[in-house]
């Protein structure tokens, strides 16, 4: 078994690209990770991606990438996980590189949420649902998000708008994320401004899907991974785990369970402790994942992650950074690629590059990912050497 | 045009069929391959009688395709009297507003064209507050 | 033929019944001054009240099924015994496709039964209903399910739009011995009288106007009803209830009164007023809405009409066993007194009259 290590990374900024396609974006990632390594060669690629067989019309995606990349020679295909398919990739690539059987790996997430528009694309975003049983009576994930906001406000009872403050958090620290898509931070007055729907949510709840391509490089190659810069970066950990795909199937649709069990897991195979973690990239693909996540982490006690979140301070210089380059919120949500900008903004953490954002002495950072509603959880945790 | 894969769905959209496991007697739906409570083969079919009550609910503005011309619609979990928990529009709702706990009953409503106008009509389960 | 008294009427071989009934009416009810204001008209000479509109999400298919199955919980029986569903409407929702399948599978019927569509305007439920008369009484089966239910359209601005609503009932015609109503006979009148149609792929119909009144209603109603009490030997006062056809109030009010029926016997059945005409669902509804009250013994005489044209009769005694069934269903009073008003805009967008394409 081989040690995984970060090495050479790559972002384009996360936005609205309609002059951009799959091919583009994922090239350009890839240019900008292969120049920040030190290394050109490429064994395997992995590619994270939703929705490009249906809403691009473009199966087959990991070859498309490889061969527009001209990365000849390498072996690749596709991770789907729904909006968890970027972290998908990256376990991918854990396990090649970790097992041996593949010396360098390019993890490319990458999404093209733009190529199509109208209530289509809506329905395509469903289809991370139970297609059968949920989507076919009209849900969407937002629509999942305001079922379980409506039945967290019910149950705990916490003050409507002390749920923006991952939001709020996000947008500030998108500020200083040149690759976000909305860098304007936003107060709590704004969003308590912006209607507090008892049963559902409002505009600053909801993280903008939107395009984009994130690239990390893995290796099992130590002299190469030095020769990156910025430190040793290894992968110390990769785990995951399911819960029913459908809200209606669990027994306790606030449990997050599929977050308590990848979480643990991950942190027992790191040999890490919360306490020892220096920054966590959590899931804020809407701001009740969030707070069910903390819960469910065992950050906070059950229904008081909101209290946890509001309370206490998480900026790059508190208690508990969370969303240090903006999160989904506001550093804008690439859905399939979103996994690996988690990632590889974790690696410019722990690198000393993130500039205004950067958490002082960063050492560990716990990053993670999900489909739907926790449905398919996905934990990464790296750190430096 | 997605005919097969409504088809194979009608008893249990348009009558709420599910199942009962023959081996530790859970209600089960919609019907599943492997009984959820206690892994068994599941095949007994079982008609669920359609009351319920609201577990949770959100109102819908942004509809995916098929559903705009219905906007703005309530979507809810209801959770079965006999136990399951479903997804399911809730209907015929008036200016009463809707409460988590509301009990409701199950009544079978067009749920949307597979298309356009020239594609088969899908019926299915929704939810009304129980009537009278 | 054989001109012996009584030969007109359909009487089966073996004694039939209604063995349960139901109905359903949606909640919507646009009020009939709303139409008036809209299209300049006078608010004093609006035909009804208000009519039954139906929701977005709301057919013939969605309002049968609930209808057939108030009649089922009625009727007692295990759907699977039925050897027919016929479903009378003139909204169908497929044009090729029989509503009538839908159902039945949606209330779980067997596979071993009839199914076809019936159309013939306003008095295609009753064709149902004497076709399942048919069925059991001649002994093919021993169960069968008839229904009359619409979604009208009325063309904006047309004096039909008044009162062009939605709602229907069902029927589970058994044996004379299992029912809460006895069908004691059934007569129909039948001419080539074109008062209202559509043709196909038209929106909406075309009637002819006055046309639609002494030689097409109260043509075929009145004979219908004369024929089937001289050749039953009864007259209006041998009946408990009477319930006609109802596109409008005056209409039955003026039959009745000419048949010898007073406005007490056409009271209960009499819906049009507060729900609107619901075309193969009107006397249907109407007849549910006696039997919601109707006492054992009560004699029911019950006269649809359909336009192209044609009315259907039938002569009904109410048994012992209609207090316990009434029970075991809505009754057709909670489905009006359901009601939330909607506006005429509400309307025209439920109605799909507003061009999205």
């Amino acid at each position: 078994m081989e040690k995984v290590y970060a090495a050479g990374i790559g972002q384009t900024p996360v936005g609205e690209h309609w002059d951009k396609s799959l091919s583009n974006l994922s090239s350009a990632a890839i240019q900008l990770a292969l120049n920040n390594s030190a290394t050109l060669h490429v064994d395997a690629l992995y590619a994270g991606n939703m929705l490009a067989s249906s809403a691009s019309q473009q199966a087959n995606l990991g070859t498309l990438i490889a061969d527009n990349a001209g990365l000849t020679g390498v072996e690749t295909f596709t991770a789907e996980a729904g909006e968890a398919s970027g972290a998908a990739a990256l376990r991918m690539g854990y396990i090649a590189v970790h097992s041996g059987l593949v010396r360098t790996a390019l993890v490319v997430g990458v999404e093209k949420y733009t190529d199509a528009v109208g209530p289509e694309m809506a329905a395509e975003t469903a289809s991370g649902l139970d297609y059968d049983f949920e989507a076919m009576y009209g849900l969407t994930p937002e629509a999942q998000a305001g079922l379980l906001t409506a039945r967290y406000l019910h149950t705990f009872n916490p003050p409507r708008e002390a749920l923006g403050a991952v939001s709020v958090l996000a947008h500030k620290n998108a500020v200083g994320n040149p690759k976000a898509m909305y860098r304007r931070a936003i107060s709590p007055e704004r969003y308590a401004a912006a209607g507090l729907p008892g049963d559902g949510l409002n505009m600053y709840d909801i993280a903008p899907y939107a395009d984009g391509a994130a690239a990390l490089l893995l290796t099992s190659d130590k002299k190469i991974a030095e020769a990156t810069g910025g430190g040793l970066i290894e992968l110390l950990a990769s785990q995951s785990a399911v819960d029913a795909l459908a809200l209606h199937d669990r027994p306790d649709a606030l449990a997050f369970s599929a977050v308590t069990a990848s979480v643990h897991k991950a942190l027992a195979r790191a040999r890490v402790e919360w306490a020892q973690v220096d920054l966590f990239e959590l899931w804020d693909a809407f701001s009740i994942y969030g707070i069910l996540s903390v819960e469910a982490c065992g950050l906070a006690a059950r229904g008081e992650g909101w209290r946890w979140l509001a309370e206490i301070d998480h900026s790059p210089a508190g208690d508990m950074p969370l969303v240090t380059m903006g999160g989904n919120k506001a550093r804008g949500f690439p859905i399939g690629a979103a996994g690996v900008y988690q990632a590889v903004e974790a690696v410019v953490q722990l690198r000393g590059e993130a500039g205004e954002n950067q958490v002082p002495g960063a050492k560990i950072a716990l990053v993670q990912s999900m489909g739907g509603p926790a449905s398919n959880v996905f934990t990464h945790i790296f750190a430096r050497s | 045009m997605e005919i097969p894969r409504h088809w194979r769905l009608q008893k249990q959209r348009y009558a709420l069929v599910g199942e009962e496991c023959p081996h530790c007697s859970a209600k089960i739906f919609p019907a599943r391959d492997v009984c959820p409570e206690c892994g068994g083969e599941a095949k007994e079919p079982f008609r669920f009688s359609g009351r319920g009550s609201v577990y949770s609910y959100t109102v819908m503005n942004n509809a995916p395709a098929g559903f705009e011309k219905t906007l703005p619609y309530t979507i809810a979990l209801v959770k079965l009297d006999e136990g399951p928990t479903v997804t399911a529009q809730l209907t015929d709702l008036n200016d009463e507003e809707v409460q988590i706990g509301m009990p409701v009953e199950m009544v079978t409503r067009r749920i949307k064209e597979d298309g356009d106008e020239r594609g088969m009509l899908i019926y299915g389960y929704k939810f009304r507050p129980v009537m009278g | 033929m054989n001109k012996e008294k009584g030969s007109l009427l359909l009487r089966p071989n073996r004694p039939v019944g209604i063995v349960g009934y139901g109905a359903y009416v949606p909640q919507y009810r646009l009020p009939a001054v709303e139409i008036a204001q809209v299209w300049g008209m006078s608010e004093k000479s609006v035909p009804i009240k208000e009519k039954a509109v139906p929701g977005l999400d709301e057919d013939t298919v969605t309002m049968g099924i609930e209808a057939a199955r108030n009649a089922l919980k009625r009727a007692g029986i295990d759907p699977k015994e039925l050897r027919a569903v016929w479903t009378g409407s003139e909204s169908h929702p497929y044009a090729v496709k029989p509503s009538s399948t839908i159902i039945a599978e949606a209330i779980g019927a067997s596979s071993h039964i009839q199914a076809a569509d019936m159309e013939f305007a306003c008095k295609a439920g009753t064709e149902a209903m004497i076709m399942a008369i048919g069925l059991v009484g001649s002994g093919m089966g021993d169960y069968a399910l008839a229904l009359g239910v619409d979604t009208a359209q009325g063309k904006p601005g047309d004096a039909l739009e008044y009162t062009a609503a939605a709602g229907g009932a069902a029927f589970v015609i058994g044996p004379a011995e299992e029912s809460a109503v006895e069908i004691i006979s059934a007569y129909s009148f039948v001419t080539d009288t074109p008062d209202f149609w559509r043709r196909a792929y038209q929106h909406y119909p075309e009637h002819g106007q006055r046309f639609t009144g002494e030689p097409a209603y109260f043509k075929h109603v009145s004979t219908a009803a004369q024929t089937m009490m001289d050749e039953s030997g009864t007259t209006a006062a041998d009946y408990t209830y009477a319930v006609f056809h109802q596109p409008n109030a005056k209409f039955p009010k003026r039959v009745a009164k000419s048949l010898g029926f007073s406005e007490d016997q056409i009271r209960t059945g009499l819906l049009s007023p507060v729900i609107g005409n619901t075309y193969a669902g009107a006397s249907p509804v109407g007849l549910t809405a006696i039997l919601d009250e109707a006492q054992p013994g009560d004699r029911v005489l019950m006269v649809s009409y359909g336009s192209g044209a044609g009315s259907d009769a039938l002569d009904l005694r109410v048994t012992e066993r209609i207090n316990a069934v009434r029970a075991k269903a809505p009754k057709t009073a909670d489905y009006i007194t359901r009601r939330v008003e909607i506006d005429y805009a509400t309307y025209a967008r439920y109605r799909g009259k507003l061009q999205m394409r």
